[in-house]
């Protein structure tokens, strides 16, 4: 399918993705691959992440089913009248570090976001079977481009910390932590440090 | 005396807080194709691509640049011979009200102990200062939080000396890692006390972007920081390549004999950044 309404710029050969993953898609996914996501996702950022696991704590049912999800770390802007949503490029994913696992226990397969992870968060993607994907950081109008629909599905009244369901076509992304332990930042710290990368989990 | 209606205030901060999300001003547009021209590793050339149309996208179509679009920090500098009919502190505050809520940006400031939206993005934080003359200038600088999350402040003991002061800059940029959306724009406080420069190091980013300092000893210190950060190679996103940082502001004030503060503030690709004057 063909990304819409794009200017130039964006990431070549990527490898296409769809979202929920497949299965045995996840084992093939290597830290460093660029990817292209399509089909659906849910978005979360810290209000409603900090809502999840205290829906979680009173043992009470989520809002959604998380198995198999990719969860997508956006507080999006408003869309204007016309618009599926306004700028939606990823937030800071550390700050929903301390909530993460309880996720990836519900079998959540996959996050993304920008920057790097925790070490409880990268054992508990490992025991699990879960990757950490990143995307372009500030560029919210431009991935706003590969969202083609989006529904409200909880958290109204946490505003743009609400959780939407998005439907994406060819949504860019880069595989930082993958199914073996591998983290994209560290290796490209061991190449600028020219020395041999080594796994740190 | 020269009078200025609240009213009047109030249509220019609704104007500025509606178009600095959207339009980027020429000197970080030049900087990020400058950044793009020159960066040798493959992806993070890729990404400044993507910053490139993405900037292009949203003044095209009046789309947020960055989701983010910030708690409003406006800088106000009252002429002494300007007089604001009304109350402006409210005019201003009513002016982001209005710019976030027309512009249909993101109302992202919430109260810090029940982390409750307010919905409406104000308060904005405002300073004021009073120069000669009988104008009014507004800086408008929307400050997104995943980088400003990343600054920091310490009080060294005057023996650090500047180098102390680079070092503590440039770790802190390092430890930053990918979180801020690099590349960063690191305005610099130095010296005054605690509060000063926190306040020098925010007001630094209001200067035009790799402007020098006008005090070349000063500006010699921003290039060597400059050159340190980029040369750490984490790159655009963390994903290597030189240009961690487009540029370095260093802003300084006379401190105690005992002191020696340093505040660096973060500030994303996202550069935002808009001046008025009524």
């Amino acid at each position: 399918m063909q990304r819409p309404n794009i200017d130039k710029g964006f990431f070549e050969n990527l490898v296409p993705v769809q979202i929920p993953f497949e299965e045995g898609v996840l084992e093939k996914l290597k830290a460093g691959d660029l990817i292209s996501l399509t089909g659906s996702l849910f978005t979360g950022r810290d209000q409603t992440h900090r809502r999840l696991v205290a829906l979680l704590d009173e043992g009470r049912e989520l809002p959604i089913d998380v198995k198999g999800q990719l969860l997508y770390y956006v507080g999006p802007s408003p869309a204007k009248p016309g618009q599926v949503i306004g700028a939606a490029g990823p937030t800071t994913s550390y700050r929903m570090d301390a909530y993460t696992p309880r996720l990836l226990e519900l079998g959540l397969k996959g996050t993304l976001g920008k920057g790097s992870r925790s070490m409880s968060v990268r054992k508990a993607m490992k025991n699990y079977g879960a990757v950490y994907l990143a995307t372009v950081g500030g560029a919210g109008a431009f991935l706003s481009k590969s969202i083609v629909k989006s529904e409200l599905v909880a958290f109204e009244d946490a505003g743009p910390e609400a959780l939407f369901r998005f439907e994406v076509v060819n949504f860019p992304a880069v595989v930082i932590n993958d199914l073996a332990g591998n983290d994209f930042y560290e290796m490209v710290a061991a190449e600028r440090l020219g020395v041999k990368y080594e796994k740190t989990i | 005396m020269r009078t200025l209606q609240s009213k009047e205030v109030t249509a220019a901060v609704r104007k500025l807080a509606m178009s600095a999300p959207c339009d980027l001003e020429p000197d970080i547009l030049d900087k990020l194709l400058a950044a793009r021209d020159r960066e040798e590793s493959p992806l993070a050339k890729n990404a400044l691509e993507i910053l490139v149309t993405n900037a292009n996208i949203a003044s095209r179509e009046q789309i947020p640049v960055c989701q983010d679009t910030g708690i409003g920090v406006v800088f106000v500098s009252i002429g002494q011979e300007v007089k604001v009919e009304g109350n402006l502190e409210e005019a201003v505050q009513e002016g982001i009200r209005l710019g976030y809520a027309d512009g249909f940006l993101r109302k992202s400031v919430c109260d810090p102990v029940n982390r409750k939206n307010t919905g409406t993005n104000v308060p904005a934080v405002i300073h004021y200062e009073i120069v000669p003359g009988d104008t009014l200038r507004i800086g408008f600088l929307p400050k997104g939080c995943g980088s400003e999350n990343m600054s920091g402040l310490v009080m060294l003991p005057p023996s650090a000396g500047i180098p102390g002061v680079e070092d503590y800059v440039v770790q802190k940029v390092k430890d930053a890692g990918s979180n801020p959306c690099p590349p960063v724009v690191v305005g610099i406080g130095l010296g005054g006390t605690f509060e000063k420069a926190a306040l020098l190091a925010k007001k630094s980013l209001m200067r035009p972007l790799g402007l020098p300092n006008p005090d070349a000893k000063v500006a010699e210190i921003e290039q060597r920081i400059l050159k340190r950060i980029n040369q750490e190679g984490q790159g655009v996103m963390g994903w290597g390549g030189v240009n961690t940082a487009l540029a370095v502001h260093l802003e300084t004030y006379p401190t105690h004999i005992a002191s020696l503060p340093v505040a660096v503030n973060i500030q994303c690709h996202a550069h935002r950044h808009k001046e008025i004057e009524l």
